[in-house]
């Protein structure tokens, strides 16, 4: 019988950077730097002008809250339900989302379009997952 | 308009295997089953089958997800051929018969078989059903922006293209509800479907919640089952011991992010660029569609394929459904084996076998009369493929 546990995401290439900047406290972006549109996932190129020359840029944390879920199905033995999750909409860039949970949100609080803003919870020595709060508490 | 290549490719043959809950059957068992008999159905040979195609192919899945890859399949029927394929990217699970068309229109081969087999029901028999990367510490690729969430199912990720399409345009729990209960309806006309009871209002609104908007009855039922289909070259119609079936228009497209979260408009599925893209192929229009085969993985996917195809305009979708119009002796009987979500989980080619024998006027009690023209829709969120097929 395995041992359940959430899992976390896998350093990889692409998205190591993204994680270890979560650890370290800082939600990061690949951006591009001839026309500044943020790239997520990263990718090698900016899909939008094709641009080659990436470097990262650091957003603010502020969201708003695109759509969501309460979850109350147990996906493994031993998980707790129920919990929200969220498709944010980070302030810097129209259509840059993230999936999260929405976390100090009591269930029957959470809207659409609320504001959010980023609060970090560190799942190892090297990851953090960027989870969302209510701008200004619940 | 441009008339398409597709139109020189027939379906020729259809059957499904045993289909059911915990059959404790092995996925190549249930595919020569279907295989064999759809073989037969086209009034072939084993040995006139030149093509094999499936979906997905040997992939990485879910438990009983995958189905047996197309060399097992060939080698196990010993047959010859001159084209193969299979793959998870693509219009969808339908990708092969689409491709299938294309390549006997194209003279790559003549009589092609293709399939889909799952055995997620015997397969999750002693766990119940789990996450995608339940058990794994960490996860890698796309998901690995999902699952550690706790957003390990399409349901997660489809609940919130429901909701938004709520919060946008009114939609209504109950008429989620619609699709769930046309479906159950009409299952109870095919033997073959899994959840035949009669279902109301209240039972649906009653079960336990999976993830909001979607309860237990919103989502697709795992079962074990295989359906096989057989294309062949539009010059064998006159030899098949029934109607041929005609594709008449496929819909590939996919004209925004391939993301399950950065797709633009959650409001709206790849089904509409897959479904402009098979309008643009034919002179028919949405009111010459006598039956509607949309795919309900979640109920609120066939919403948003009615409104793709231009059954109705955008956002509504929900009123739409109400009193009566999709049901048998509706103006727009849809999913009328019942769905995946009582016919059971037999991922897209359900909706293809019952198009067929519908054309066909197959269907017994529950035949949709005089039936000449039958859309396929299949996929949600930013997978999507769809055609138009013809008696």
């Amino acid at each position: 019988m395995p041992n359940f546990v959430r899992p976390i995401p896998a350093l990889e290439p692409r998205t190591e950077a993204f994680w270890r900047a979560c650890r370290a406290g800082r939600l990061e972006f690949t951006r591009c730097v001839p026309c500044n549109h943020l790239i997520h996932p990263s990718r090698p190129i900016c899909p939008k002008c094709r641009g080659r020359q990436l470097d990262v840029m650091a957003v603010s944390g502020r969201a708003r809250l695109h759509s969501y879920t309460v979850n109350h199905q147990r996906w493994y033995p031993g998980q707790e339900v129920p919990y929200i999750i969220g498709l944010v909409e980070l302030i810097e860039q129209p259509g840059l989302r993230l999936m999260t949970n929405i976390v100090n949100c009591a269930l029957d609080r959470v809207r659409i379009g609320m504001p959010l803003r980023v609060a970090f919870e560190n799942v190892s020595d090297e990851v953090a997952l960027p989870m969302f709060e209510p701008e200004g508490g619940a | 308009m441009s008339a398409g290549l597709e139109r020189r490719a027939i379906v020729s043959g259809v059957a499904q295997s045993a289909i059911g809950r915990r059959l404790f059957r092995d996925d190549l068992d249930l595919t020569c089953e279907a295989a064999l008999a759809a073989i037969a159905d086209a009034g072939l040979r084993p040995d006139d089958i030149d093509g094999i195609a499936a979906y997905p192919g040997p992939v990485q899945g879910g438990p009983g997800f995958a189905g047996p890859g197309v060399y097992e399949v060939q080698d196990a029927l010993g047959i010859d051929v001159y084209w193969h394929l299979s793959g998870l990217e693509g219009p969808a699970q339908i990708s092969p018969i689409i491709h299938a068309a294309l390549a006997v229109a194209a003279g790559l081969c003549r009589h092609a078989l293709i399939y889909r087999t799952v055995t997620e029901s015997t397969a999750a028999a002693d766990t119940g059903r789990r996450g995608i990367g339940a058990g794994s510490l960490e996860i890698g690729g796309f998901t690995a922006f999902f699952i550690p969430f706790g957003a390990m199912s399409a349901a997660n990720w489809l609940a919130l293209y429901a909701r938004r399409h709520m919060h946008e345009f009114g939609t209504t729990k109950e008429q989620l509800g619609a699709i769930a209960l046309t479906d159950r309806r009409h299952a109870a006309l095919n033997p073959k479907a899994v959840y035949r009871e009669p279902m109301t209002m209240q039972d649906y609104l009653g079960a336990r919640m999976i993830s909001e908007p979607f309860g237990l009855y919103d989502c697709d039922v795992p079962v074990d089952g295989s359906t096989a289909v057989v294309v062949s070259s539009a010059d064998a119609a006159r030899d098949l011991p029934h109607p041929a079936v005609h594709f008449n228009a496929v819909g590939t497209a996919m004209r925004a992010r391939p993301l399950w979260d950065q797709w633009e408009d959650i409001t709206t599925m790849a089904a509409r660029d897959a479904a402009a893209h098979m309008w643009s192929r034919t002179d028919l229009k949405p009111a010459d569609v006598d039956t509607a085969q949309l795919y309900d993985g979640f109920s609120f996917l066939t919403l948003a394929w009615l409104e793709a195809l231009g059954f109705c305009g955008r956002g509504e979708s929900g009123p739409f459904v109400e009193n009566g119009r999709i049901a048998l002796g509706g103006e727009l009987p849809l999913n009328t084996w019942g769905g995946q979500l009582s016919g059971g989980r037999l991922h897209g080619f359900g909706f293809v076998a019952e198009a067929v024998r519908q054309l066909r006027h197959e269907c017994g009690a529950r035949q949709v009369r005089d039936c000449e023209v039958a859309v396929v829709g299949v996929g949600g969120g930013p997978v999507a493929g769809c055609m138009l097929l013809t008696r």
